[in-house]
């Protein structure tokens, strides 16, 4: 038995072996509940497939490698979960919508000047050399990616992935225009009429002002917002700024109001690679088909052992809410992201019936298969994979505040000028370096450019100088040493750049030329 | 395509690109009919002896965007150079466009050298941001030779202190710079005289400046000026429209000392300024002069970094 279920999406890889048809599918081997094979067998024989009717037919029968896709109407859901989601969106959108409308020293708080190459983080100044900060960000990002999947499966895409978030922003236009799923499913099917007229419209109109505003807000954290708007309320938007706010509007009118959940099966990258860190242990979106077949409607009076009936009541609730329009009692599939919006319904409908909750639950395939319990649960997070993951994450974040906090607010580089080598300034040698020096920070500062390294040495000019607040400069430096103070050839020697107003210091090597 | 290929190659690329455009077109219009089916509903493919795929269709809109990226590529060739000769509908060229961006940037900082033109050189000097601007020109062109600090090194002339080869006013730096300065000093060894003679001469040159020297030979090395004296003066005191040196000073092109003006003597020096016009644009050379003449004629302007604006001006 294999293969008759009809999985869709990419290419998946199947064993002709003793495995479940879905253990290909997502992860590792045998992450699918064994019990779901019964599942997909079953559906299979229900829907009575292509692949069954040519099995037994032996006609030829043709298929297509591209289909016309199917919209999908997710019914609405209240619950746990989706309450947790709502908190989710409306704390990541008011950060992004706020953020850059929030000042600091008289500056946007968090401003990415990338004509200047300044980026703005409230009190940090970050320039070009400060890369690496941004690295240990991303290596952070992914680390954690790493962590919250292989412990709880695909958090980010369930809660905080801004596909699911303007998704969820979307549909709750679409809900206050159009109505829930069955309103919205024969409203598209109705004619045409004023009523479908304005409706649409009316999301449309509601869709398209917040896709700007999100564009415009983008690029509010490149453009000081303050001045984007008084362009936008002059309509004298540049063009890039106007390029920019218009794509991003369109990117998210466009995967949020009409893409949704194809973005996340045809496009996401990290849809396809993260079913690498589950494991058994990791907590998914389970059916639990054990307790839940055979399915079937019945009175709620009714005793279902008596029936021979499991708990699911074959309501296709989870069905209907279901995001991206899969049906979770086949087992793991690469479409589901992880929403529990099914979870929701169905603890909804068992308590209706008055079962207990959880026949769709976050369980492990573990917990599935030896039907343990909650302590069992959370003694199998902890084990090898994300205890490195945890701590490898624990100290690159370490690293990163440590390393933000010893930041030099002064940054030096020391080129030495290379048409001559050295010269004799009546009896000193002289070389000659330019010092770039940056101003990390925000005011201005005053340095004292000192040098170390062989005896007598000193800075022959202009030892101050004067920089604005994050500005740089380059200076020309002369440095002396008496004729003889060491043998000919070239010596190390250290500069010193000291604020002496904030008692910081940056030292620098370089090497002084002395000639023969 | 480069000059140096026959354009059979043009022809052979031209030929694979339109083949490839096209080949992709049937496949997808070859993929996007209907496909006997296999059983199992895989694709037919296997690897390893014992994987399989399954059909999983892709949504319909997918395919067009295939389509669409044939309707780009072919777009592209018709708009711009990618079919051998062909020089595209746009006549674009990476020359053309940068020199467009050129054109665009030097529009862009128009009004800041017209600010700067409108002041003659001294006012120029006390402008700070004037000042920032001839610093970075004189750092991007200048002190490969001159040094960063503008005081030179052996063959280079100082330019941060009061002696000139050229003179020292703005209009003579402003010269200088525009169309560069080319000194020769002919080898003397013949017309001077004996080995003695040219010990002496050296020694007398030395006396000039008040250097170490021998008094004795420089006493006999005097005569000998005379045939030095045609570009040098009489008094030793070198001669501007020559570019010829100051001797009475002690700062010394070639370094001083007897070894050093022998050699000076005996094998003269050539000497070449570049000219500057043809790379830098005469209101760039203004500020530049103002920056050089600023060097040597007063406290250098206060070290403060300079807006934006006027770092982007110096490219």
């Amino acid at each position: 038995m294999r293969n008759e279920s009809t999985l869709k999406g990419i290419p998946i890889r199947v064993e002709q072996s003793a495995r479940g048809p879905a253990s290909g599918d997502v992860g590792p081997s045998g992450v699918v509940a064994q019990a779901a094979q019964a599942a997909y067998a079953a559906r299979a024989a229900k829907a009575g497939t292509a692949a069954k009717a040519a099995a037994t037919t032996d006609a030829p029968i043709e298929v297509e490698l591209f289909e016309k896709h199917k919209k999908i109407y997710p019914r609405q859901v209240t619950g746990l979960f989706a309450r947790w989601r709502v908190a989710l969106v409306v704390l990541t959108q008011l950060v992004f919508y706020g953020l850059p409308w929030l000042t600091w020293n008289g500056r946007q708080a968090v401003l990415f000047d990338i004509a200047a190459r300044k980026f703005y983080v409230f009190g940090l100044v970050m320039w070009p050399q400060d890369f690496i900060f941004l690295t240990a960000l991303l290596v952070m990002s992914a680390l954690s990616l790493f962590l919250f999947t292989a412990v709880a499966g695909r958090l980010w895409c369930g809660y905080a992935c801004p596909q699911t978030v303007y998704t969820e922003i979307f549909m709750w236009i679409e809900r206050k225009f159009e109505g829930d799923r069955a309103r919205r499913m024969k409203l598209d099917a109705a004619p045409w009429s004023v009523e479908k007229l304005w409706r649409k419209g009316g999301k449309q109109a509601a869709w398209i002002a917040l896709s700007l505003w999100t564009g415009f807000t983008f690029v509010g954290y490149f453009t000081p917002i303050h001045v984007l708007s008084a362009e936008v309320a002059a309509v004298a938007l540049g063009p890039w700024e106007g390029f920019w706010v218009a794509f991003y509007g369109l990117a998210t009118y466009g995967n949020a109001g009409f893409l949704r959940e194809q973005v996340c099966k045809y496009m996401c990258p990290y849809a396809r690679f993260q079913s690498a860190m589950f494991d058994k242990d990791t907590l998914i979106i389970s059916y639990d088909a054990a307790r839940g077949e055979p399915r079937g409607s019945r009175s709620k009076k009714a005793d279902p052992a008596a029936l021979g009936l499991g708990s699911c009541v074959d309501c296709t609730l989870c069905v209907q809410v279901c995001p991206t329009g899969i049906d979770i009692r086949n087992g793991l599939q690469y479409e589901c992201i992880g929403c529990a919006a099914c979870i929701d319904v169905c603890d909804d409908v068992m308590g209706k019936m008055g079962y207990a909750p959880g026949l769709i639950r976050y369980s492990t395939q573990r917990a599935l298969e030896e039907r343990d319990d909650t302590l069992d649960l959370v003694r199998h997070a902890l084990r090898p994979r994300t205890l490195i993951y945890g701590s490898v994450l624990v100290a690159i974040a370490a690293a990163f505040v440590a390393g933000l906090a010893m930041r030099d607010p002064i940054k030096v580089d020391v080129m030495r000028d290379r048409n001559s080598l050295s010269r004799m300034v009546e009896d000193r040698i002289e070389n000659v370096y330019r010092l770039q020096l940056m101003n990390a920070t925000e005011s201005p500062a005053r340095y004292v450019i000192e040098v170390e390294g062989l005896p007598e040495i000193r800075v022959a000019s202009e030892p101050q100088v004067d920089i604005a607040a994050a500005e740089s400069r380059t200076l020309a430096v002369r440095v002396q040493v008496p004729s003889g103070a060491a043998a000919p050839g070239s010596k190390k020697i250290e500069f010193v750049v000291r604020d002496p107003q904030h008692g910081t210091a940056v030292r620098e090597k370089s090497v002084f030329i002395m000639p023969r | 395509m480069s000059d140096f290929l026959s354009d059979g190659w043009g022809l052979f690329i031209s030929a694979v690109t339109l083949a490839g455009i096209l080949g992709c077109g049937l496949l997808l219009w070859s993929l996007g009919r209907k496909q006997p089916a296999t059983p199992g509903q895989t694709t037919g493919h296997v690897w390893d002896g014992d994987l399989q795929e399954y059909n999983n269709p892709m949504p319909r809109w997918w395919m067009w965007l295939f389509y669409i990226t044939i309707v780009f590529s072919i777009g592209y060739l018709v708009l711009y150079p990618g079919l051998g000769r062909y020089q595209g509908a746009w006549n674009w060229s990476q020359v053309s466009q940068y020199e467009r961006e050129v054109e665009a940037y030097k529009a862009q900082i128009k009004p800041l050298y017209d600010s700067f033109a409108a002041q003659d050189v001294p006012q120029l000097a006390g402008d700070v941001r004037a000042m920032g601007v001839g610093e970075r020109l004189f750092l991007n062109n200048c002190a490969q030779c001159h040094g960063s600090d503008a005081r030179g090194a052996k063959g280079f002339p100082n330019l941060a202190d009061a002696d000139w080869l050229y003179g020292g006013t703005p209009d003579a730096i402003k010269t200088s710079i525009t169309q560069g300065r080319h000194g020769v000093m002919p080898p003397m060894a013949a017309a001077v005289g004996t080995e003695e003679d040219l010990q002496n001469l050296v020694q007398y040159v030395l006396s000039l400046s008040g250097s170490a020297s021998d008094p004795l030979k420089a006493n006999l090395g005097k005569a000998k000026f005379a045939t030095c004296a045609a570009c040098h003066g009489a008094d030793g005191k070198g001669n501007v429209a020559l570019g010829a040196p100051n001797l009475t000073d002690k700062v010394w092109l070639y370094g001083g000392g007897a070894a050093n003006v022998l050699e000076t003597i005996r094998k003269g020096r050539s000497n070449q300024m570049p000219a500057q016009a043809e790379k830098l644009a005469p209101e760039q050379i203004h500020v530049l002069s103002a920056y050089v003449w600023s060097l040597s004629n007063k406290a250098k302007p206060v070290a403060t970094s300079q807006a934006d604006t006027t770092a982007a001006a110096t490219r």
